[in-house]
């Protein structure tokens, strides 16, 4: 668990207040704990990465950032403003793509922005020059006139690009923005996010469970697990351990017998320790290769491998979730 | 509340610092001005914007009227109400040239009938709830399985605009129609007849329209209300089709069983239970109330005893009293409105956003 707002943020009115900010924001449902003590704090042209298989309670904590769902405890600020007592507000300033964004089938893609414009409170002339920026802006010009029902994947989700725009929000939340899309369509919807963060300045928040993506547009990413950040940080930091663990690999000679797991997991500070091939991969807190060498030693176990590995994001993320459910995987 | 909580909209009172309960009073006061001082805030910078609900009211008409349901309702009950007014107008043109004493014999148009078909006012009581739940039926639940519905809700308007708006749109595509269907009839009873309505005849049937328009809006709540709580529009529509056979059909049979079985036994008493039993449906409250409505004769609805009528001089009622008359069934119509679609606004408030 991170806890990368150690310091409180004093609301003294110096400064930009952060697009979004949260402090121990949990909901509940009943005896299900959706979001577990949530602190989290994006700035104004940042991009951020919830990274997290389906049901860790991404899309929850997205509601209660729009005033659509109500925290348990904790708090949460967007653009300095309270969602649950200001929602118009800061409706207004979120411009929002839900997963699988849905449009109204039977009307044009011109429209439907339309729509969203009138329920802005935007007028005419407003609307229409920002319409006409963003289907180009979104690569959908020459199709906007197009029933929405003919879209593709790609395109709907391009034009909820477009729609959540409207509004000229502060800051924008993607839902899983890259479901369902091809390679090609994933590439020009991320594509389009890393452009408006770049030059629009807003802060963006997006959720995924695909990593490649993720790290693609992304400065920094937070895991979440089972409602829980468990770790959070830039790439870089996330690869060299800061909220994540250390893994050592050791091969041993001779055969690879359970004595050794148990010899690897009685060194402190392990906290699991898995096969791989003919590798021990030992998870630890911090850099233990001398004491699992000397331990090794004493047991009378030669070592031909030990080394601390590299952590790719790759790895943190499969630790995290792609295991997630199994007895090896020690959320302490 | 923490003292480090950066609640950026207003400082923690002194009170709150020294860690001493404010008042719940006083908590409430203050929330309430909160919300005040919110709502003039808004209306000064937002200039121009309008409501919310205004917005998705206009959306839904259009798209209301430009769907192949409305068209459809539009042409069946048209007919219907055509067939009924020129097979009333033969009807009439026959009685009148007996009896020269009949009051108000343009409104006769609409309820009177020769036998088989059915008078203008019973059509519009037995085919009006369709109109109300073709509008209402698909009302939340489509915008659910279109996943519109997050992204609506995530724009500046209050969630019960939502509601609201729709149901705004459904009254006013169904206050339309009807003010066509009754504009349409009566041209073509005033050509047939030769007759003129006079203006107390215009009021009645103005009247009328209200009163059909809440009976309907019965409907379109209750279509409202299924929309919400049932995921899938094919179940909610067969709901309300379910509940709209029951009342118009069978509510009369139903009273008549639960008279037999629990009414009193002497002969009057049973009828009198069983009418008001059968006051339950929405449809009989509207019978009731257009009976009176359009007929000035109409004195009493619901049950009369001969003895209650020994020596009454028949006689017609100004506008006034006939509402009076049944402005209990009024009352009721609208209350049955107003409550439903409370319950659909409030199960829609309550529910969560993601299904």
């Amino acid at each position: 668990m991170t806890t990368e707002l150690s310091s409180p943020v004093v609301a003294d009115g110096t400064g930009p207040a952060p697009a979004i900010w949260t402090e121990g924001l949990t909901k509940r449902y009943g005896d299900l704990t959706a979001v577990d003590r949530l602190d989290l704090r994006i700035e104004p042209g940042e991009v951020f990465g919830l990274l997290g298989p389906n049901g860790a309670g991404k899309t929850t904590t997205i509601l209660m950032l729009l005033g659509l769902s109500e925290p348990t405890g904790g708090l949460v600020r967007v653009a300095g403003l309270d969602p649950t007592r200001q929602p118009l507000e800061v409706k207004r300033r979120i411009g929002y793509v839900p997963d699988s964004v849905g449009f109204y089938g039977g009307m044009t893609g011109r429209w439907n922005l339309r729509y969203t414009a009138a329920l802005n409170g935007l007028d005419r002339a407003t609307a229409e020059e920002r319409i006409e920026r963003l289907v180009d802006e979104v690569g959908l010009a020459d199709r906007a006139d197009d029933k929405v029902r003919v879209y593709s994947r790609g395109m709907r989700q391009r034009l909820g690009i477009a729609d959540a725009l409207i509004k000229d929000p502060d800051v924008l939340i993607l839902d899983e923005p890259t479901i369902g899309l091809d390679p090609h369509g994933a590439d020009q919807v991320l594509g389009l996010v890393r452009r408006l963060a770049a030059e629009r300045g807003v802060a963006v928040l997006l959720t995924s469970h695909l990593l490649g993506q993720v790290q693609a547009v992304c400065g920094r990413i937070g895991i979440f697990v089972r409602g829980r950040m468990v770790a959070c940080g830039t790439v870089d930091e996330l690869a060299a351990g800061h909220g994540g663990r250390l893994v050592v690999e050791v091969e041993v000679a001779g055969p690879a017998d359970a004595d050794v797991a148990a010899l690897l997991r009685d060194v402190p500070d392990v906290v699991d320790v898995r096969r791989e091939g003919t590798m021990w991969l030992v998870g630890a807190q911090r850099d233990v290769r001398l004491e699992i060498a000397e331990r090794l030693r004493e047991a009378g176990v030669t070592v031909v491998h030990l080394r601390r590995r590299a952590e790719e994001l790759g790895r943190i993320y499969r630790r995290y979730f792609a295991v997630e459910g199994s007895d090896d995987i020690d959320q302490s | 509340m923490t003292s480090t909580s950066p609640d950026l909209s207003r400082g923690p009172t002194l009170r709150e610092r020294a860690g001493v309960p404010v008042r719940r009073v006083g908590g409430r006061l203050r929330r309430e001005l909160i919300r005040l001082s919110d709502r003039a805030a808004r209306a000064r910078t937002a200039g121009r914007r309008p409501a919310g609900w205004r917005t998705v009211a206009a959306k839904e008409f259009g798209d209301h009227l430009t769907s192949i349901r409305f068209v459809v309702l539009l042409v069946i009950i048209g007919l219907a109400g055509v067939a009924a007014v020129v097979a009333a107008a033969g009807f009439l043109r026959d009685a009148a040239s007996q009896a020269t004493d009949l009051p108000s014999p343009f409104l006769l148009l609409f309820t009177q009938s020769p036998e088989r078909i059915p008078s203008f006012v019973a059509l519009v009581g037995f085919l009006g709830p369709l109109l109300g739940i073709a509008f209402g039926f698909d009302a939340i639940n489509q915008e659910r399985s279109d996943q519109t519905l997050p992204r609506l809700v995530a724009q500046p308007i209050h969630r019960d605009d939502v509601v609201n708006g729709k149901f705004a749109a459904g009254l006013a595509v169904i206050g339309l129609t009807l003010v066509a269907l009754v504009a349409v009839t009566a041209g073509i009873g005033i050509v047939r007849m030769g007759i003129t309505p006079s203006a107390a005849d215009a009021l009645r049937l103005l009247l009328y329209l209200v009163v059909a328009l809440v009976y309907i809006g019965v409907w379109l709540a209750f279509a409202l209300l299924c929309s919400v709580l049932l995921r899938r529009p094919a179940t909610a529509a067969l709901v309300a089709i379910a509940a709209w056979l029951v009342f118009t059909l069978f509510a009369t049979l139903l009273a008549g069983l639960l008279a037999d079985g629990l009414g009193p036994s002497d002969e009057a008493g049973r009828a009198r239970f069983e009418h008001t039993v059968s006051q339950v449906s929405p449809t009989t409250l509207y019978e009731d109330a257009t009976a009176a409505l359009l007929n000035p004769q109409v004195r009493s609805v619901g049950l009369l005893l001969p003895e209650q009528l020994d020596r009454a001089v028949p006689g017609t009622l100004p506008v006034g009293q006939s509402l009076l008359v049944v402005w209990p069934q009024v009352t009721a119509l609208v209350a049955g409105c107003t409550l439903t679609f409370a319950a659909a606004y409030v199960a829609f408030l309550r529910q969560e956003v993601r299904a």
